[in-house]
């Protein structure tokens, strides 16, 4: 779970710097061509695939440890007070993943899918003929349903990595009086606040923008 | 019968050596077709077994709590004594002996108290290689505090919790040989009678506490590792479930129970608070080496602690005994503050409390230097009194602790039946009249790992042709039987009163009239008071449930049922025994200023007591006290 | 005070069981938690009826076999404290405390409070020693170990075995318990020699007892009553990584 959940949150810096290019100012050219880039460079392709399997054994791994954690307490409490002990997010890890599972498959068919085998406009840049990624996105983005479940996802994954990024590293056995408090920090402010965030921004920009 | 304590021949300090080379052995190839049943997983029991284990034997071991690990000697806080001189203020095996026999009020027996100390650093090196982490100086050595009763520092300390790791180092040990399967072990499970083969122990009788049912063990060799009886007085720092009953069983089948008055109140315990209190919280000695005690010099002072000018406190251990002020031996510091406050000037609500403070050594040392000392037991203390001790001293009075009496022994640790051994707090061996502080977890290690394994081989090493004897032989079928029976009995009384109501009553008399201090008048009144509570709890009592499941109420009834019989022997004892010695106070001898006035004419022997059966007499025997080695004299601490 | 208990009674661990009420008019603020059992228990003893079972033995916080789940807290509302040691006046007059048994396949119910908490003696028969004969042991200050290494090792042998840490976990995890062990003997010189060997075994066991897994809830630092810490199971951890990929 770590191993896989650290890979994924790289994935996600790396991830949301691409899709920054849809801020640029430039009707898509700076975006499409990163699509494209992503889409066809060898190294990045093979990248892509270690990333699914990821995201896989992540889901996998999870569905499994959460039905062995259930298996270890048949029967729960009647009264149940862990709201002083634990983070809610910590407590509520498969319900933030499960969330984001559901999110990953709307996104993955809404643009991986179309990107792959879909009907997509085509834009010209230099001369040369691109997939139109761009359109796509902007389009999807301003309908507000589809810009508020992104918001909502974000959320998911904002509280998910709260807890999940520290985690990992505990669960790798770095933990370090001086250190660990940075790594806290970082999933905080980094992964649990800022990325979510700056991703939730795309939409609500393009939604608004179309408003 | 004449008592053979079995001491070897020889100067004091080789009669160890020379016996440990002589005594016969049982080779490996037979050690393995003998079984051993241990009684308790204390520091003494857990020790033994793991240690006969180790060496080859098939051993059983028994506990009536869910885990050997949760045995008493876990609540065990100050330390453990070793003479290994490591503060070089010349400590020796000798000094450590001496001391154990000055300050058990030289009613212990020489030649097993010098084997106590010499075996004392052993233990030491034994459990830091178990990985006990005890407390060290900044080089990476071991640290060193001194304990009442002595002027050295000899005491082996892990914070306030040393019992607790010295116990799970033992319980380390034990669980390593029940994971090889040479231990077999029988948790929540209370030995109810020891099953007696041609006049030699083979066996035992307990009842497994999850079902009820009874069942028989066999063993080569039954050792009892059961701790002490301090719950007799109802109150004590003992654990609940502390009890007797195994060694009153013994007692009643043949072993002779030596000095059973002798027991140990610990002078600093947290008060009474009410009705409700089911046991007292020590707080340990070691407490007394940055603390001062102290009461308002003006009686019934009802101003706080704080508010009483330092000219109007009255430091009595300081100012009655100058040279050990408030490390005196724990039968002094008790009796002092039980004087102090029968004499008006008590603290707290009650009055029956003094001041343990320290704020003199907050502000000598700092609060961070206490606070690394005992935080532990300043937070027991606030939890426990909803009082902080960094601000206000803590109230603290006297309350039942340790045993030192117990099953009579001899050298060998075997009882007056052949085969039947006691180890640890339920033996009388090694402390007299008055254990010192952090020896007794000495002698349950010394006993468990370093003694009981090589004596209890000159037992066995006649025994190596004796095949395990079936459990259906009618020895073990009448033991069963009488234990079923008992149990039968209590079950049909169906009285009114629950167990903990005659428990209580017993208590009472017995800290009143057989506790800090007796009295011929009082003794003989209290046995006519615990023979009519014995009487009315077996027509009163009520056992709700079934004896075959889960009954607590059982459990603590067949206890019960015990401690009476064993109040009215400790009763006895203390009757028969006209001198004060240690813990023993008989009001009609102490000297004019109050100390205990030994009689080493009259009473310098051990008091072995022979059962004779129910409602008889017990016929007492004596074993002398012989001392070659150090000179009887009047404890001073002054 | 007037306390009112909702308690989780269980004839055995074959029987299906259900919470009875109980009211108490007259509790003093100076009682221990069990010490209100036992008036509560006299009371239903005189009525005749069956007492409530539970575990409890020291009453001084260090023997670790008190263990009630109160008001949805392992040993209930204080941190740093047992069952044992707690007192009433932490509670309100008019209260309702819900009080249950520790919940967990791998500690099965005895009766009423009472749980089996075996599998931890399992856990450390599989390897939480050092292996050393009585005898064997060189000279105590020939092993020089740096006092804060002690320390460290002394804060994780604090673990009373009481199982709190299982009782909070949502997941029911032994790992605090487990790596208490594994990290105080990973400290210490004289636990070197069987490091790896030592955390691989007693992981197996603790699995097979069929403890949860740990997602780093870090519930069970909270409510141990000894104050155990993250550090050891993150110690663990490693332990268990290294010795994976070293053996």
């Amino acid at each position: 779970m770590a191993l896989s959940g650290l890979f994924l949150c790289t994935f996600l810096v790396v991830h949301l710097l691409g899709n920054l290019q849809l801020f640029q100012n430039d009707g898509g050219v700076a975006f499409n061509l990163y699509s494209a880039f992503m889409a066809n460079n060898p190294l990045i392709k093979t990248i892509a695939y270690v990333n699914y399997a990821f995201i896989l054994l992540h889901i996998i791994d999870g569905f499994y440890l959460a039905a062995q954690n259930r298996k270890a307490r048949p029967q729960g409490y009647a009264k149940v007070d862990q709201s002083k002990s634990s983070s809610w997010s910590s407590r509520n890890m498969a319900l933030l993943g499960t969330i984001i599972l559901v999110f990953l498959i709307v996104h993955m068919k809404s643009f991986w899918f179309e990107m792959k085998f879909g009907n997509m406009p085509v834009t010209t840049i230099e001369g040369q003929s691109y997939k139109d990624m761009y359109s796509v996105v902007v389009e999807a983005f301003s309908q507000p349903w589809y810009a508020a479940l992104y918001v909502v996802s974000m959320f998911a994954i904002g509280f998910h990595l709260y807890h999940g990024f520290a985690s990992g590293f505990q669960s790798l056995g770095i933990r370090h009086h001086r250190y660990t408090p940075a790594i806290q920090n970082l999933g905080t402010f980094l992964f649990a606040i800022l990325i979510p965030a700056l991703f939730a921004a795309m939409p609500v920009y393009f939604c608004l923008k179309n408003l | 019968m004449i008592l053979d304590a079995k001491i070897p021949e020889g100067p004091i300090a080789e009669k160890w050596t020379r016996y440990k080379a002589t005594i016969p052995l049982v080779n490996p190839a037979n050690k393995r077709n003998i079984e051993i049943i241990v009684v308790g997983t204390g520091l003494a029991g857990a020790s033994a077994a793991a240690t006969l284990g180790e060496m080859g034997y098939k051993v059983k071991a028994f506990c009536f709590q869910d885990s050997p690990r949760r045995a008493h000697s876990i609540a065990a806080q100050g330390g453990i004594n070793a003479a290994k001189n490591y503060s070089n203020d010349g400590d020796s095996v000798h000094r450590l002996f001496y001391d154990t026999i000055k300050g058990g009020d030289y009613r212990s027996r020489e030649a097993n108290v010098h084997r106590l100390a010499e075996v004392s650093t052993a233990i030491i090196d034994q459990c830091v290689a178990q990985g006990v982490p005890f407390a060290r100086e900044y080089g990476g050595l071991l640290d060193n505090r001194s304990f009442g009763g002595v002027q050295v520092s000899r005491t082996f300390y892990a914070k306030g919790q040393t019992g607790q790791q010295l116990l799970l180092g033992a319980y380390s040990a034990l669980s390593r040989q029940i994971g090889r399967k040479q231990v077999q072990i029988f948790s929540r499970h209370e030995m109810l009678d020891v099953v007696i083969i041609d006049g030699k122990a083979r066996g035992i009788i307990a009842r497994d506490l999850i079902t009820g049912k009874l069942e028989r063990h066999f063993g080569h060799a039954v050792v009892l590792a059961t701790g002490g009886y301090g719950n007799v007085f109802f109150l004590s720092t003992n654990a609940m479930g502390s009890n007797t009953t195994a060694i009153w069983k013994a007692h009643k089948k043949g072993a002779f129970f030596g000095n059973p008055c002798f027991t140990q109140i610990h002078p600093t315990c947290i008060p009474v608070s009410g009705d409700h209190q089911s046991k007292l919280t020590l707080m340990s000695e070691s407490l007394r080496n940055d603390g001062r005690i102290w009461v308002p010099k003006k009686k019934d002072d009802s101003r706080k602690a704080v508010d009483i000018p330092e000219e109007e406190r009255d430091y009595y251990l300081e100012r009655r005994y100058p040279a050990f002020g408030n490390l005196v031996p724990r039968d002094i510091a008790s009796r002092a503050a039980k004087e102090r406050c029968d004499a008006g000037y008590g603290v707290g609500s009650s009055k029956m409390a003094v001041y343990l403070d320290f704020s003199d050594s907050i502000r000598r040392l700092g609060k961070d230097v206490i606070e690394a000392r005992y935080g532990n037991l300043f937070e027991i203390y606030e939890k426990i009194t909803g009082e902080d001790p960094y601000t206000t001293p803590m109230r603290i009075y006297p309350a039942v602790h340790y045993t030192m009496g117990g099953l009579w022994v001899d050298y060998n640790l075997m009882t007056t039946i052949p085969g039947l051994y006691a180890t640890g707090e339920c033996n009388f061996s090694d402390h007299g009249a008055n254990r010192l502080g952090a020896s007794a977890l000495m002698q349950g290690l010394a006993d468990g790992y370093f003694v009981l394994p090589i004596t209890i081989g000159e037992f066995l090493s006649k025994d190596i042709r004796t095949k395990a004897i079936p459990t259906d032989h009618p020895e073990f079928e009448k033991a069963e039987k009488e234990a079923q029976e008992r149990i039968a009995r209590l079950m049909s009384i169906k009285g009114s009163k629950p167990v903990d109501h005659f428990h209580k009553e017993l208590g009472k008399v017995m800290w009143e009239y057989c506790g800090m201090a007796r009295n011929a008048e009082g003794l003989q009144k209290a046995k006519k008071m615990v023979q009519d509570i014995r009487t009315s709890f077996w027509k009163e009592v009520i056992i709700p449930g079934s004896a075959d499941e889960t009954n607590q109420e059982l459990e603590k009834a067949l206890r019960v049922a015990d401690f009476l019989e064993l109040g009215e022997l400790m009763i006895d004892d203390a009757f028969d025994r006209n001198e004060s010695c240690g813990g023993h106070f008989r009001e009609e001898y102490q000297t004019e200023d109050g100390e205990a006035l030994r009689d080493d004419n009259n009473y310098a022997y051990v008091s072995a007591w022979e059962y004779k059966g129910d409602n008889q007499a017990e016929v007492l025997h004596k074993e002398p006290l012989v001392f070659e080695n150090v000179k009887l004299v009047q404890r001073s601490y002054k | 005070m007037k306390i009112t208990l909702k308690v989780w009674r269980q004839q055995n661990g074959k029987t299906p069981g259900n919470f009875n009420t109980y009211t108490l008019p007259d509790v003093s603020e100076d009682m221990s938690f069990l010490e209100m059992f036992d008036v509560l228990n006299d009371e239903l003893i005189r009525k005749g009826e069956d007492p409530i079972a539970f575990d409890h033995d020291c009453r001084e916080g260090i023997c670790g076999m008190c263990s009630m789940y109160i008001n949805g807290r392992a040993h209930g509302p204080l941190t740093g404290t047992t069952t044992c040691q707690l007192h009433m006046r932490h509670f309100n007059d008019g209260d309702t405390i819900v009080v249950e048994p520790w919940r967990a396949s791998a500690f099965p119910i005895i009766k009423d409070l009472m749980v089996d908490r075996s599998a931890f003696d399992r856990v450390i028969q599989a390897g939480g020693f050092i292996s050393v004969n009585t005898g064997n042991a060189v000279d105590a200050n020939s092993i020089p170990i740096p006092k804060e290494d002690a320390d460290k090792a002394f804060d994780a042998a604090a673990c009373i075995g009481c199982g709190a840490c299982v009782a909070t976990c949502k997941n029911a995890s032994a790992m605090l318990f487990v790596s208490a062990k594994v990290s105080q003997l990973a400290l210490l010189p004289q636990g070197q020699p069987e490091r790896h060997l030592r955390v691989k075994k007693m992981v197996e066991v603790m699995d097979e007892e069929g403890f949860g897994n740990c997602t780093n809830t870090g519930a069970c630092e909270v409510e141990c009553p000894k104050g155990i810490s993250l550090d050891h199971i993150a110690r663990m951890n490693r332990d268990y990584l290294v010795s994976n990929i070293v053996d």
